[in-house]
């Protein structure tokens, strides 16, 4: 079973630490974990991904809420979420290769953001799924490098017209 | 006006008494400012210790305990003081020096990056950087402290920032935490599901953990047991929550529990527990107590109910306002034939010992002692066969029970009842070890005498680390490994260093006297009891 913790957190030294030190000490797992300010600076949002039974996924959020630091913790699914992640990718071009990876590019709705005489760096920003198929494609193709923001995710609008 | 004094004034705007620590460089900013106050500074003789006395006056006073020590080994040295209060959820701020903040993570001589070592530890800490907060943060750390489920917060404090000019003192009057605010007051729907179940339950019976003593509920607690004459059970941490000889009481639970207090809370068909963790020494298999029965957990901290056991009606909420809460309904049930049941499974199964009469019976002792102390004593048992057989076999009238539940840390005993006695200068407070306990923490002998606090403390000498010992003869076929305590010091040689009166027991005929002596006495004490080394709480 997979969720999705927002949890909205004091913009402070050393919350990461003990948000990332919970999830060690208690055996829960990460899948990704991205964090940036919010709109307020004082609040720093976290997106984390998470697995496990319906026992951990309860204890995840409730042992987020005890933290002090932490002011609000949502959880949902993939279906009741938009998610997008970032992937930036360099690759290994030559002549005979380089029209199928801008026909790929182009399929997958990626950009080319920088190109040298061998590589190019590759953009893509699409759902978690979109972003491990893009990787499927370029098996074949010369990967030389990959970051990845980790998940983002909001709840859909509709969500916040039934509170 | 430096950091410093802040620091000692939002102790005294706290009501603090006193401080437990040992100073060092980075810390004497405050022990200078201690001076020019109210506060007495009390040096224990390694830091640990000043965790747990400070523990030992939390839990006898209700306020929140204090300890003080330097940064580096002093702040590293607290650790297992901090845990052992955070497993028992006791309240303390304990402050640490730290060095130069413009020196911080330089690994400069006795930096320790405390707060992250004690993250998991604390309720909350703090790193102060800026003296002006040192009010607010002060206010802050008492306020999470004794509130909701209390525990343990630490704050830390860079040497400049203790001798830094501060431009006005104002101590806050409240605090605004907008990421804590405890539940305290149990949900009235659930509150109504409980009533209801009581009214169809033959077989109830409450669980009182630790909780319940931490939230001052034992009189709420004996109401409401009484009214509607409801059996009650204890875990360790619960002992004393209910009178030992309450006709409605059946002792503790738990793998070195009762056994007769195991089986009504598995027999029952309605199990409050109320202020307990169902960690697995109390309940060794927590599928037992769903089945076949309704399951009320209740506890202040959110994240305990469903963290090991799933409950049927879980309240969050503080144990106080709850039973205040049942008292309020009217309760048409009568369960005499379910103590009736539990009565005869008290009497059937009490195990049975068979002391050798060549030494001291600590089963016996223990009883014979706690009869003589006076009703409202305070007993503080350590950790290992001590510990089983005080919780086994001490009877609490109207006094307190202390231990270290959670974490089992051996040489609790003796600081943890002289911060108790501190608290309590006109109650008896009697620490009771084993002699591997009493060699971890039996350098406070010299705080007590110079401090005037006279606990007592109590040695059941079996010349092994019982515990271990048992376990190896259980699962390793008395093939002893590294429990052997020989080498120990001659206590009397001890007490006389230490300038304490001293009596050693050899077997029960000489019991009866030695505890009337010992009880009598206004000194601070050392009693030895020689037990059977092969003796077994099982």
């Amino acid at each position: 079973m997979k969720r999705i913790y927002s949890v909205l957190v004091e913009n402070r030294s050393g919350v990461l630490c003990k948000v990332a030190g919970l999830f060690s000490r208690r055996c829960f797992n990460i899948e990704s974990l991205a964090v940036g300010e919010t709109d307020d600076n004082s609040v720093s949002c976290m997106t984390i991904v998470s697995s496990g039974n319906q026992r951990t996924m309860e204890q995840i959020e409730k042992q987020l809420n005890k933290k002090l630091d932490i002011i609000k913790v949502k959880t949902f699914d993939e279906p009741h979420s938009i998610s997008r992640e970032l992937m930036l990718m360099k690759v290994k071009y030559n002549k005979n290769n380089r029209r199928d990876i801008v026909e790929l590019c182009d399929i997958m709705k990626a950009d080319i953001v920088d190109i040298s005489k061998a590589h190019m760096m590759i953009q893509i920003c699409d759902t978690p799924e979109r972003i491990k198929l893009m990787l499927t494609m370029f098996k074949s193709i010369s990967v030389v490098e990959v970051a990845r923001t980790g998940t983002l995710a909001l709840q859909k609008c509709s969500e916040n017209e039934k509170e | 006006m430096i950091g410093a004094d802040a620091m000692v004034k939002c102790l005294e705007e706290e009501g603090v008494q006193a401080v437990f620590g040992y100073p060092g460089v980075a810390i004497c900013p405050f022990y200078n400012s201690v001076l020019n106050s109210s506060l007495e500074s009390i040096l224990v003789r390694t830091e640990q210790n000043a965790a747990h006395a400070a523990s030992g006056l939390a839990r006898v006073s209700g306020k929140v305990g204090v300890c003080a020590v330097t940064s580096g080994p002093g702040a590293t040295n607290l650790i297992t003081g901090i845990a052992t209060a955070f497993a028992d959820s006791i309240p303390l701020v304990c402050i640490s020096g730290q060095v130069n903040s413009e020196l911080l993570g330089s690994d400069v001589f006795q930096e320790a990056d405390i707060t992250g070592a004690v993250e998991s530890f604390v309720k909350y800490s703090y790193l102060v950087k800026n003296p002006e907060d040192i009010p607010r943060v002060f206010k802050e750390a008492f306020y999470i402290a004794n509130t909701g489920r209390k525990g343990p917060v630490l704050i830390d404090v860079p040497i400049d920032v203790q001798n830094a000019q501060i431009s006005k003192f104002k101590y806050p009057t409240d605090v605004n935490l907008r990421t804590y605010k405890p539940t305290v007051k149990g949900h009235a729907v659930q509150i109504a599901k409980v009533v209801t179940a009581l009214n169809k339950a033959k077989r109830p019976i409450i669980c009182a953990g630790g909780g319940v003593l931490l939230s001052d509920a034992e009189k709420e607690l004996r109401e409401f047991s009484n009214r509607y004459g409801i059996p009650v059970v204890s875990t360790m941490m619960g002992i004393g929550a209910m009178p030992t000889k309450n006709p409605l009481y059946f002792g503790m639970v738990g793998n070195n529990g009762k056994p007769y207090a195991n089986r009504a809370m598995n027999e029952s068909d309605l199990l409050i527990m109320i202020g307990a963790r169902v960690a697995d020494r109390a309940v060794s298999q927590p599928d037992l107590i769903t089945n076949n029965k309704t399951l009320v957990h209740i506890d202040v901290d959110p994240a305990e109910i469903g963290k090991n056991v799933g409950p049927h009606i879980p309240i969050v909420g503080d144990a106080k306002h709850i039973f205040f809460d049942f008292v309020k309904y009217e309760i048409d049930a009568d369960y005499s034939d379910w103590i009736e049941t539990l009565n005869g499974y008290k009497k059937a199964m009490e195990p049975k010992r068979n002391p050798n009469p060549d030494y001291v019976d600590p089963a016996a002792f223990i009883t014979m002692l706690s009869e003589k102390m006076e009703d409202d004593g305070i007993y503080v048992a350590d950790v290992g066969q001590n510990q089983i057989w005080s919780c086994g076999y001490h009877i609490v009238k109207d006094g307190q029970f202390l231990t270290s539940g959670g974490m089992g840390t051996m040489g609790y005993s003796i600081p943890a009842a002289m911060g108790a006695k501190y608290a309590k200068k006109d109650k008896q407070v009697i620490a009771v070890c084993g002699d591997g306990s009493f060699q971890m923490s039996m350098m406070e002998f010299a705080t007590m005498k110079q401090h005037g606090i006279k606990a007592k403390v109590i040695v059941l000498k079996n010349s092994y680390l019982g515990m271990v010992r048992e376990y190896q003869h259980y699962t390793y076929e008395d093939n002893y490994s590294v429990v052997d305590l020989s080498g120990s010091p001659d206590l009397e040689h001890l007490a006389k260093a230490y300038n304490m009166p001293f009596i050693r027991v050899h077997n029960m005929d000489q019991a009866e006297e030695a505890i009337d002596k010992f009880l009598a006495s206004d000194e601070c004490m050392l009693m030895e009891c020689l037990i059977d080394p092969m003796d077994l709480v099982k």
